[in-house]
């Protein structure tokens, strides 16, 4: 090794935060949208009749016990068909993070919903409320607060998962990373970096949620 | 990746074609490859992750920290990054005799490579499940043991041990199988596991829908059948009066 040529890095930097933003975009929105899907979901896993929670059950399962670098291909490969054009790349991988993610996001807010306790179900049923305005002034606004800390470590997987769409092409800040790097002959700089600044983000954010933990004890 | 364009409207149905060689041999070798790093990804990741999590629970204020800093870097960067890290970046920088050698002299190099990604990784999510399985052992019972006259070793042999291992086990089985998902990471070296199978029947035959549906199947039916055989377990290792609540 030639030592660690820094100015490759300085050089291409533009570059990259093209691809940190593609990066951010990916995470904010597969949060932001997959969230109240996963809310929807978990919300109608226990309030609906069947067949609904048996199909969201199944649904729920099936993200969960395959990879996301098998559901990204499968979105890359079905959006383009479903839709009849091609759509680009990261049409289709933002859907696939956000359905996705809506699946993940459910279980953690069903545990969190059940954390309440039907005590105040029953109570807000005995006040008045339909089941729906339970949830909604009721339930949800408590489980919700309590799940920060964990949405929060979640949103941190996300934001590492989201790397998996270098496989499809998409420019995200390790893809990017990857075309400096071959086209420079700068693997060992441009990984480490890239390493360094995920390392950097990610652990801000533990630290966040260490903090909420201690504050919630 | 121009292969997904191939597919207009009008698609064929053809699921005889995950069946046709070279095809079925192609899935039923991934799914060799799958296996073997879940299996032996796992091993290493309770290898290094047992002792870990131990390590993190130390009055040792040196011994927990250097076992904290392992964690903190394991699950800060992406794992497909720490992937490229293991296989680009580690022959670089080591001496060039030995760089040689994990690049090519070693036995298997793509598919070692992933298994060590794959069992550093791991090992940061089990010493984390560890150290948490040891931390719920209730300090009464530790202050009852004391109390009763038992030494620290005996304390650690007779009631943490017991408690924290059966308390540790079912969250272990839902680490393989983040170590079995993951383990598809190393078709971006070149280990041609079961994804990377599934891509390359699509490139070869254009049939996308089944070659990822028989990549799907086999990894869900692999879920489902770990889950079926280590439920009934859970259940017997649950410790009546301090589990009752689930977690």
């Amino acid at each position: 090794m030639l030592g660690f040529d820094l100015e490759v890095i300085v050089a291409s930097l533009p570059f990259l935060m093209e691809g940190m933003k593609v990066t951010i975009l990916l995470t904010v929105l597969g949060v932001m949208v997959g969230l109240p899907l996963g809310v929807l979901l978990a919300v109608a896993r226990m309030t609906l009749p069947a067949p609904v929670p048996q199909i969201v059950f199944s649904y729920v399962n099936l993200c969960r016990s395959v990879p996301l670098l098998l559901v990204v291909f499968w979105f890359y490969f079905m959006v383009p068909m479903l839709i009849g054009r091609p759509v680009g790349g990261y049409y289709s991988v933002q859907i696939a993070i956000i359905l996705f993610e809506a699946a993940i996001f459910s279980e953690i807010v069903r545990a969190g919903i059940q954390s309440v306790g039907k005590g105040q179900l029953q109570a807000a049923h005995a006040s008045g409320l339909s089941t729906w305005q339970a949830y909604r002034h009721v339930i949800l606004p408590q489980s919700l607060r309590r799940m920060v800390p964990i949405l929060i470590t979640q949103t941190i997987i996300l934001f590492q998962d989201t790397s998996l769409v270098y496989v499809v092409g998409v420019r995200d800040f390790l893809t990017t990373a990857t075309i400096v790097a071959e086209r420079e002959s700068r693997v060992v700089e441009l990984y480490v970096f890239v390493a360094v600044v995920y390392f950097l983000i990610c652990v801000a954010g533990s630290r966040v949620v260490e903090r909420l933990g201690n504050k919630a004890s | 990746m121009s292969s997904f364009a191939g597919n207009g409207p009008g698609y064929r149905w053809d699921w005889s074609i995950i069946f046709t060689e070279p095809y079925l041999d192609w899935l039923y070798t991934g799914l060799q490859l799958t296996l073997i790093m879940g299996v032996a990804g796992f091993g290493l990741a309770l290898l290094i992750g047992v002792p870990l999590g131990v390590a993190r629970t130390s009055r040792s204020r040196l011994i927990s920290y250097v076992a904290k800093l392992y964690v903190d870097v394991f699950r800060n960067i992406p794992l497909l990054v720490q992937m490229f890290l293991w296989f680009y970046v580690i022959p670089e920088i080591l001496p060039a005799a030995l760089g040689t050698w994990v690049k090519r002299g070693m036995p298997e190099p793509e598919l070692t490579t992933a298994i060590v990604c794959l069992g550093t990784a791991g090992a940061a999510r089990v010493g984390e499940h560890v150290r948490a399985a040891i931390n719920t052992v209730p300090a009464g019972l530790i202050a009852a043991a004391h109390a009763s006259g038992l030494s620290g070793l005996q304390i650690n042999r007779y009631i943490v041990l017991p408690l924290a291992t059966r308390r540790v086990i079912p969250t272990l089985i839902s680490e393989f199988l983040a170590v079995f998902k993951n383990s598809s990471l190393a078709m971006t070296i070149g280990v041609l596991e079961i994804t990377a199978q599934s891509r390359r029947i699509l490139d070869f035959t254009f049939h996308g829908f089944e070659a990822f549906t028989a990549a799907t199947v086999l990894y869900a039916t692999i879920c489902i059948l770990t889950l079926m055989l280590v439920l009934p377990l859970e259940k017997r290792l649950r410790v009546h009066g301090l589990m009752a609540s689930k977690v």
